[in-house]
């Protein structure tokens, strides 16, 4: 008996979203990043192509963290006051693909920046670096609603990608991603029905699907992980049995979510079972993006370089193709 | 389950009249209205005026074409118009049908699989319509070995259990179900299946009602396609939602809206 690989057929595939813009295009990047376009389940390249992979972006504040573990002071500690060298340490030092700037320092409880400020911070990254960048906001709908316009009218040609957008705060983020050019992130609550939805709501208003990325919120290892993964699992195969509003690239936090565990933070001393501190948070932070790597993540956003490594190197394992 | 649109089909007064003048008018007027109301696949028939079958078939596949990308599904019982039809059809088609009797389905499955297309495989044969499932399953059979042999996929092969009208063929409505969760055991994969909805309704009062949970009640029982009204709101959303209650659709708000786009 002959074998015979079993292979699914699918209606459709995941759409594809650009970031970035070069000269020729209107911005001022030195390339461009396309995410999204699978045909198959994540790295099933026997089944469907995979056109893009996956890319690694390094998270990037405008304003010195306070509440970081100790053990990136010898990554980022010369650069914690200048968003631009930290960027472009990111970039040149740690190889990431992508840069995410999120304008922290805009939170009324912290610097409280003005929307002017932030849109100068987003321009000194971009003049520091020439890969496409994403901007979040400090994750206060009122003051986000007045900076995020801004830098998305003063950024204006470079085709960032812009977040978040939520079910109950979408219309000023996309009216402004759609005048001024940009992609956006629409954010959900781990829940698919609110996932699809949003993304309905926004193409209603005209915004292209070819413009958004999907952020179904994820959680780190052992804090949730499996209900991210499950309904990332849900929405690509969803995506590719033609559901249009669900076949869409995904974006997710795993940096942000993972240092908040006390597993990636505790010392040695507190927890002498667990072993060394540092190497513990590299792998909590690689393990959490390994595994969304499966379920379907397009854009991983980590924080600590080795991790950031770690994941590049299993990335470019998987998209050796395996044929059958 | 998705719609095959019913309303290009020479029964039709405005359609008659339009094969007759070669005016194309009502056939493009119907093309978009069932495109837009959510059909997937436009059911194409000549009627039983048309002199020359394979003629009028051909006009009404191009005129139809011309005003919608959908697929078709050529309707006859002639074979030789349903030939000339596949010859211009732009995408692959469905045939609409053949009974489980050679040498007809020894025709049709040469053509489906020359020109790539599904079909629509009648539970019946010269001795009529079943009266029980089981019957109707064992012609089913027939019809999954024969399309087997001529190399059609499972996916490609629509079993029509065939649907009387609910009041003078009452009891042929549980043994339809039946017959609808049985052939999905045929194979694996499973073949597809598709019932003419307007028939459970013929002659009756309130044709949409009983068309519409006619509709949901096969959905629960494994139906995925059915020749009906594509402009018959009601019964869009009825289907929408018993595809999200059978989890076959993922729930949105807008999960109407997003059946009838996705037909597209």
């Amino acid at each position: 008996m002959a074998f015979n690989a079993v292979k699914e057929k699918y209606r459709s595939k995941v759409g594809e979203v650009t970031l970035g813009a070069t000269k020729e295009q209107g911005g001022t990047r030195g390339y461009t990043i396309t995410v999204g376009g699978e045909g198959a389940l994540p790295f099933l390249h026997f089944e469907g192509e995979i056109p893009n992979r996956p890319v690694v972006a390094l998270e990037v504040w405008d304003h010195a963290p306070a509440d970081w573990n100790a053990c990136f002071d010898s990554y980022f500690g010369d650069v914690y006051n200048d968003a631009a060298a930290w960027a472009k340490k990111c970039v040149e030092e740690y190889g990431a693909d992508l840069i995410v700037l999120r304008l922290k320092g805009a939170d009324p409880d912290i610097n409280d920046a003005s929307p002017e400020d932030c849109a100068k911070v987003v321009k000194d990254v971009l003049a520091a670096v020439e890969c496409p960048l994403v901007v979040l906001g400090c994750g206060k709908e009122e003051k986000d609603n007045q900076v995020l316009p801004v830098v998305a009218e003063e950024t204006s040609g470079e085709n960032l990608l812009i977040g978040v957008a939520e079910q109950e705060n979408y219309k000023s983020l996309t009216a402004a991603c759609m005048v001024h050019k940009h992609n956006i992130i629409a954010q959900s609550p781990i829940d698919i029905n609110i996932c699809k939805q949003l993304n309905i709501l926004i193409t209603e208003m005209n915004l292209p699907d070819d413009r958004i990325v999907i952020d179904p919120t994820i959680a780190a290892l052992g804090y949730g992980l499996e209900y991210g993964y499950s309904i990332m699992e849900r929405a690509r195969n969803g995506a590719l049995q033609g559901d249009k509003m669900l076949g869409l690239p995904m974006i997710g936090n795993v940096g942000f979510e993972v240092w908040r565990t006390k597993e990636a933070n505790a010392s040695v001393e507190d927890f002498p079972a667990w072993g060394e501190q540092e190497p513990r948070g590299i792998l909590w932070e690689a393990t959490t993006a390994t595994a969304l790597l499966q379920a379907g993540m397009d854009i991983v956003v980590m924080r600590h370089p080795k991790a950031a490594s770690l994941i590049k190197q299993n990335i470019e394992e998987l998209m050796v193709a395996n044929e059958v | 389950m998705f719609i095959i649109g019913e309303r290009i089909n020479g029964m039709f007064k405005d359609i008659a009249q339009g094969i007759r003048e070669e005016d194309p008018t009502a056939i493009h007027y119907w093309a978009k209205k069932q495109e837009e109301g959510g059909a997937r696949y436009l059911d194409i028939n000549t009627g039983p005026a048309a002199k020359d079958q394979v003629k009028v078939m051909q006009w009404l596949v191009e005129k139809t074409q011309e005003a919608s990308d959908l697929p078709l599904a050529l309707d006859s019982t002639n074979y030789d118009a349903i030939e000339a039809g596949l010859e211009l059809c732009k995408r692959p088609a469905m045939i609409n049908s053949v009974p489980a009797e050679w040498p007809k389905m020894e025709r049709v499955f040469t053509m489906a699989a020359k020109h790539n297309s599904a079909v629509i495989g009648l539970a019946m044969n010269e001795q009529g319509i079943p009266k029980d499932a089981d019957t109707r399953v064992a012609l089913a059979m027939e019809l999954v070995a024969a399309a087997d042999s001529y190399g059609i996929p499972m996916e490609d092969l629509y079993i029509d259990p065939l649907v009387l009208p609910c009041n003078v063929g009452q009891d042929h409505g549980p043994e339809v179900m039946n017959t609808l969760r049985q052939v999905k055991m045929l194979a694996d994969p499973s073949p597809r299946t598709v019932v003419g909805l307007s028939n459970i309704s013929q002659g009756t009062k309130s044709r949409e009602l009983i068309n519409r949970t006619f509709a949901t009640m096969g959905i629960a029982n494994g139906l995925d396609a059915a020749v009906a009204d594509a402009c018959d709101r009601e019964l869009i959303e009825a289907i929408a939602t018993a595809r999200v209650i059978m989890n076959l659709d993922i729930y949105c708000d807008s999960y109407v809206d997003v059946y009838i786009k996705q037909q597209k």
